[in-house]
């Protein structure tokens, strides 16, 4: 692959060169975590969606970077953002849903996995991590590339089309976990903040879309940037519709948990004491002193 | 299927229920917004030339509130069915609030004084203004009236 690198995209073999490159890339990531799920550790327990979430990702991803689209994405500029759609916005759900991090800490030697955890816990992860981060790469990311030469410059080298393509993944996976990620992270952000930052991403999104209708990139025809902005507004409507309706799933479940925790705390509570020296009803026991129960629903008794 | 003024309902519950509908009729509103206008009779235009950039932010912010919004109300429209008692009368209102609020908004703000899009171009277009605006008024105040209706239903004492 070391010749790819001088060689200019116009050539048939410049494409296909890269086109092994992503199949390796993708492929690699599939069977990685295949493997990973099959060892012995992680077999009995893993849940079949999240193999299908990763495998539709990759499916995702490979069919926006490897063959008619990657190749057409030079010459149409609504093929750049169909793949920009599937690659930055839809793989990476199906990617962040597969868990893949929660896969890797199970199935590692113990040693291995702490290692992996304790650098995940680290303030600079976790500052990467942050829902205004992840948008901040996104959006920032977007805005240099389609209203800077970086977006003409990018057909012209590979490697420069890799590292955007690239980077479009990798910026779309972070934001997508920060947002849904079901991954262990300490001081996760709280609901309120993620949907902030949600709405804020995809105001900035939708923007940006309309602005590209008047500005067209550097060598992109009109007609070709109105059709692909509207592509970009509606088809990121879409996807975006997908991710807020994990989002208030979760929030819907965790919601429900809480209550279920409370309401077993509740449940040894009886309200005794109205004024009367009434006994207790039959049945009931008086209240036994516990301390709150914490969010797994565990009492502890008080001495 | 009113609520029965004998059933209490907390006020955290009866939040959610004119939250679902607040927050659904803004989604609603933007939506029949972007399907008619935009789509169906091509009235509103996709970007208008005329928008400044803070237009376009504010547009886009605008936008994905709404979408959010609609996603979020049904989740809690599904959370407020499943608990003891809800006021249907209370989420219409919220509903007539939340559409006729964004109506408004759409009407004065983003096409008066921020000019991102007119309601329909190569006319005079002040009936229309007067049509949009109107019908706003009149959804804020019937939610508001269902509001607080509900409200008093809630307040009235056990039999």
């Amino acid at each position: 692959m070391s010749g790819m690198a001088a060689m200019p995209m116009a050539t048939p073999s410049g494409v296909h060169g890269l086109a092994w490159f992503w199949l390796g890339l993708l492929g690699g990531a599939w069977s990685l975590y295949l493997a990973l799920r099959c060892s012995t550790r992680a077999r009995n327990r893993w849940p079949w969606p999240r193999s299908l979430f990763w495998s539709a990702g990759i499916i995702t991803a490979g069919i926006a970077v490897i063959g008619p689209m990657a190749s057409g994405e030079r010459a149409d500029f609504r093929l750049h953002m169909a793949a920009h759609l599937l690659l930055g916005m839809l793989a990476p759900i199906g990617l962040v849903l597969a868990a893949p991090v929660t896969l890797t800490l199970r199935t590692l030697p113990a040693p291995a996995a702490r290692w992996i955890a304790r650098r995940l816990s680290s303030r600079l992860v976790r500052g990467l991590a942050h829902p205004a981060t992840a948008a901040l790469l996104n959006l920032g990311g977007l805005w240099a590339l389609y209203s800077t030469r970086l977006m003409a410059e990018m057909h012209r080298h590979a490697w420069l089309f890799i590292l955007i393509h690239g980077h479009l993944l990798l910026a779309g996976c972070l934001f997508t976990a920060a947002i849904i990620g079901i991954d262990p992270i300490r001081h996760r952000p709280s609901w309120r903040t993620r949907a902030v930052v949600l709405v804020a991403a995809m105001g900035a999104h939708a923007a940006l879309a309309k602005h590209l209708y008047a500005a067209p990139p550097t060598g992109v025809s009109a007609a070709q940037a109105r059709a692909a902005s509207q592509l970009m507004y509606y088809g990121g409507d879409l996807i975006d519709a997908v991710l807020i309706t994990v989002f208030c799933w979760q929030w819907r479940r965790a919601a429900q948990a809480r209550g279920r925790a409370l309401n077993a705390g509740r449940r040894q509570r009886v309200p005794l004491f109205d004024g009367s020296a009434k006994p207790l009803p039959a049945g009931v026991q008086p209240l036994e002193r516990t301390a709150p129960a914490n969010a797994m629903g565990q009492r502890r008794a008080l001495r | 299927m009113d609520a029965d003024p004998t059933t209490r309902q907390s006020p955290a519950q009866s939040d959610h229920t004119l939250l679902s509908g607040l927050l659904l009729g803004v989604g609603v509103a933007a939506f029949v917004d972007e399907a008619i206008f935009h789509q169906l009779l091509h009235w509103h235009h996709f970007y208008d030339r005329s928008t400044s950039s803070a237009g376009l932010v504010s547009d886009g912010l605008f936008h994905a509130f709404s979408w959010f919004a609609t996603i979020a109300a049904l989740f809690l429209f599904a959370d407020v069915r499943r608990r003891a008692a809800w006021s249907r009368r209370r989420w219409a209102g919220g509903i007539a609030l939340g559409a006729g609020g964004f109506q408004l908004y759409d009407g004065i703000i983003q096409h008066k004084l921020m000019r991102l899009h007119q309601i329909r171009y190569h006319v005079d277009v002040v009936p229309y203004d007067l049509a949009w605006n109107v019908i706003a008024v009149i959804l804020i105040v019937v939610g508001v009236a269902l509001a607080r209706r509900s409200r008093d239903a809630l307040r009235a004492p056990r039999q």
